[in-house]
């Protein structure tokens, strides 16, 4: 009696104890969001209007501390590759430590700064995020004339429409890429072309489950970009603005392409690790990815932008309106767009500066990750090419040209692609 | 003349305010019991109830489209679209509910033989150490025994290796990232909470049962039908409590080992993705109402007993 009381009381706490330690808060592998719940949020009363508050006119004394919301890889500070750190300097030089949080997506960006107010002093947005925390108030605009290298960004990336309105600036440029397709090379000697080669089923045949492709309702645009060139008679000219008929018709494409696909990968170290060990062997992905994978060197990738062209991100530093820290986060601003950091930053994510005055350095004189003539090869001066690349934006139902409001809006994406994933 | 005084009653000290008090929680013996749980219930009812109620209070809001910030009108909107669109929201929630219960009985099947052998069979020294066994996972992280079976079961992984040195290849495009895999890891995590109930309801069962069953005639077989199971039910409900609703809230599976999508990525997604927390409160009300009615179930079969 006494054994089996024992054990039963045993069990019981046992189960307690296992059920207590599994049902801890794990760190989700994707980042969700944090900070304040959202049935408290703000409705934006606090929010500056551009009129109303005088922008400052010089950077004030540091803070001594700035939280930053960043894409992977846009803060170094020599931890992951010695060669590249802009974080160490910026902190001994202003006296701000900085501490980032790296999102995954922008959707996870946008939540971290509806939910975190007071929490953040800066995000590196990108076009589809930047709008809609303009439009929420949860950015607040900057005086240009506070960043001394803001004349040397090219003439395209100034005042581009995702970070400023009505000619008020909300941050400043920091660089651009493109979602490129990234293929292991021992599978696909001859190099793929087209994007047709994930969204064609009869050429997915014969590697099906090695796709990959971007884990986001953001990546209906690829669909829309690709039927823009193979469905010319549905009419696509802008992947983000699409009309129902033209929606239905990329939410088709994904829905076929979904068997094929191995894994999605919304993180970025997922995809890295899922080339790494042969699950995929092709797919979309960003420089970043291609640097990591090719200086691992268990395989080889390589990359490159189809010929219906590509969908890209342009990212952009924005003040929280918010911001705990708001000098620290004007000086990491003005820090950012230094040659030497744009330098940095650009071959260590593998994107095109914002700063056309690093390219001199960029092409001539190579850090480990860089090469020769890197300016170029990455389009950074090149207006037309930046013109080719379809930059995330925000789907909103307003079309912004003869088609009126009956475009189709995020809402319906994330509703849509959910069904894709469930299929 | 005695300097000492002599037994007997005495008057009663002067009561100090601490005494007066115990002693009229001794005469209000309810009350007693009411103030010493006032904390802890108040903290289960304000803090984990109360932010509950919260939470599945704004499911009857919904989230301004244009500036993402939640809209206080009361309005059904959300209950309404997922039932407009039952593909993809309830063709997700018959998904996880029915992976849920192939969970729960294969892990059923898999902890009996284990839970008899411990409770009935070993010797005092194995039971110990297979308690120890069953319980040494619990003590790893939930991530790391899913990244191990992600590393396992995926192609090129462990398995796929091990059968393709018994000539055998391509198993690791059956698991892989899969639904099949999903369900196997399930099957592990969860396997240890369906163990150790069994094995403590099957303690119970007193030997004398099972030679009165004999000398009544009946062969093992018919014992087992007949006596051991119907004793063991309450007790195998109890572990499928916990094997159904983990499989049922998990979202963290289905992201690293498939491509599917459970009740818990939906709600996830709509949070994390969309930023719609009115509508993920709604979803969320789904997987609540089945777990009430599941635990009702279990309370009528008697699990709660064998807990």
């Amino acid at each position: 009696m006494k054994v089996r009381k024992a054990a039963a009381a045993f069990a019981t706490v046992a189960i307690v104890a296992g059920a207590c330690s599994s049902g801890a808060t794990t760190a989700p592998p994707t980042t969700g969001p944090s900070g304040t719940s959202g049935a408290t949020a703000s409705t934006g009363a606090g929010s500056p209007t551009a009129s109303a508050v005088p922008l400052p006119t010089a950077i004030g004394p540091g803070e001594g501390a700035l939280n930053l919301v960043i894409w992977p890889g846009y803060a170094e500070n020599g931890s992951n590759q010695k060669d590249y750190d802009w974080v160490t300097p910026f902190e001994q030089q202003s006296g701000c430590k900085v501490t980032t949080k790296t999102a995954d997506t922008s959707d996870d960006m946008y939540n971290l700064m509806v939910q975190g107010h007071g929490q953040w002093d800066g995000v590196s947005a990108s076009g589809d995020a930047s709008n809609r925390l303009i439009d929420a108030g949860e950015v607040a605009p900057i005086n240009v004339d506070l960043i001394p290298d803001f004349k040397n960004i090219s003439p395209f990336l100034q005042s581009p429409p995702h970070n400023t309105v009505n000619g008020v600036h909300y941050g400043v440029s920091l660089g651009w890429g493109a979602n490129l397709l990234l293929y292991n090379k021992k599978a696909f000697p001859t190099q793929p072309l087209s994007w047709g080669s994930v969204f064609d089923t009869a050429q997915m045949d014969a590697y099906k489950g090695k796709v990959t492709a971007y884990q986001g309702p953001i990546y209906i645009a690829d669909a829309a970009l690709y039927l823009a060139d193979k469905k010319p008679e549905l009419g696509i000219t802008d992947p983000y603005e699409l009309t129902q008929d033209q929606f239905n018709a990329a939410v088709d494409l994904l829905k076929a392409q979904h068997p094929y696909v191995g894994k999605y990968w919304a993180s970025y170290t997922d995809e890295i690790d899922n080339f790494e060990n042969g699950t995929t062997t092709i797919g979309t992905g960003w420089q970043y990815q291609v640097n990591t994978i090719n200086a691992d060197k268990k395989v080889e990738v390589g990359s490159l932008i189809p010929t219906e062209g590509a969908t890209g991100w342009a990212d952009t530093w924005m003040l929280s309106a918010y911001a705990p820290h708001p000098n620290c986060m004007l000086a990491w601003m003005a820090w950012a767009l230094k040659p030497d950091v744009q330098k940095q930053s650009a071959e260590y994510f593998g994107e095109a500066p914002a700063n056309v005055a690093a390219c001199p350095q960029l092409d001539t004189n190579p850090g480990p990750y860089g090469f020769k003539d890197f300016c170029t090869l990455f389009g950074a001066t090149n207006e037309s090419f930046y013109n080719h690349i379809s930059f995330w934006k925000t789907p909103r139902a307003d079309c912004g040209d003869s088609r009126g409001t009956t475009c189709v809006p995020y809402k319906d994406w994330v509703d849509a692609y959910t069904a894709i994933l469930a299929g | 003349m005695s300097a000492i005084s002599a037994p007997g009653p005495q008057a009663a000290p002067a009561a100090s305010p601490r005494r007066r008090l115990l002693g009229w929680f001794a005469r209000h013996r309810r009350l007693q019991l009411g103030t010493l749980l006032a904390l802890p219930v108040g903290w289960l009812g304000v803090v984990y109830f109360g932010a509950l109620i919260l939470l599945l209070l704004s499911a009857f809001w919904v989230v301004d489209p244009v500036t993402g910030q939640i809209v206080r009108d009361w309005t059904l909107a959300n209950f309404q679209k997922i039932i407009t669109h039952p593909d993809p929201y309830l063709v997700i929630v018959a998904r996880t509910v029915v992976i849920a219960a192939l969970v729960t009985v294969s892990d059923a099947v898999i902890a009996f033989p284990i839970a008899y052998f411990m409770a009935r069979v070993a010797s005092r020294r194995t039971r110990n150490i297979l308690a120890v066994a069953v319980l040494i996972p619990l003590w790893a992280s939930y991530l790391v025994r899913v990244y191990s079976w992600r590393l396992i079961l995926s192609q090129n992984g462990l398995l796929d290796w091990f059968f393709t040195q018994l000539g055998i290849p391509g198993v690791g495009d059956i698991f892989g990232y899969s639904d099949l895999s999903m369900t196997v890891v399930f099957v592990y995590l969860w396997l240890p909470y369906m163990i150790l109930p069994i094995w403590a309801g099957l303690e119970r069962i007193p030997d004398s049962f099972l030679e009165a069953s004999a000398d009544l005639g009946g062969r093992p077989l018919m014992t087992f039908r007949r006596v051991v199971l119907p004793l063991a039910m309450p007790a195998l409900v109890a572990g499928s409590i916990f094997t159904f609703s983990l499989t049922l809230g998990d979202y963290i599976v289905p992201q690293l080992v498939s491509n599917t999508q459970f009740i818990g990525n939906v709600i996830f997604s709509q949070l994390g993705v969309a930023g719609d927390i009115p509508f993920a409160a709604a979803f969320a009300v789904i997987p609540i109402v089945i777990m009430g009615i599941y635990l009702y179930a279990a309370s009528r079969v008697g699990a709660f007993e064998a807990l």
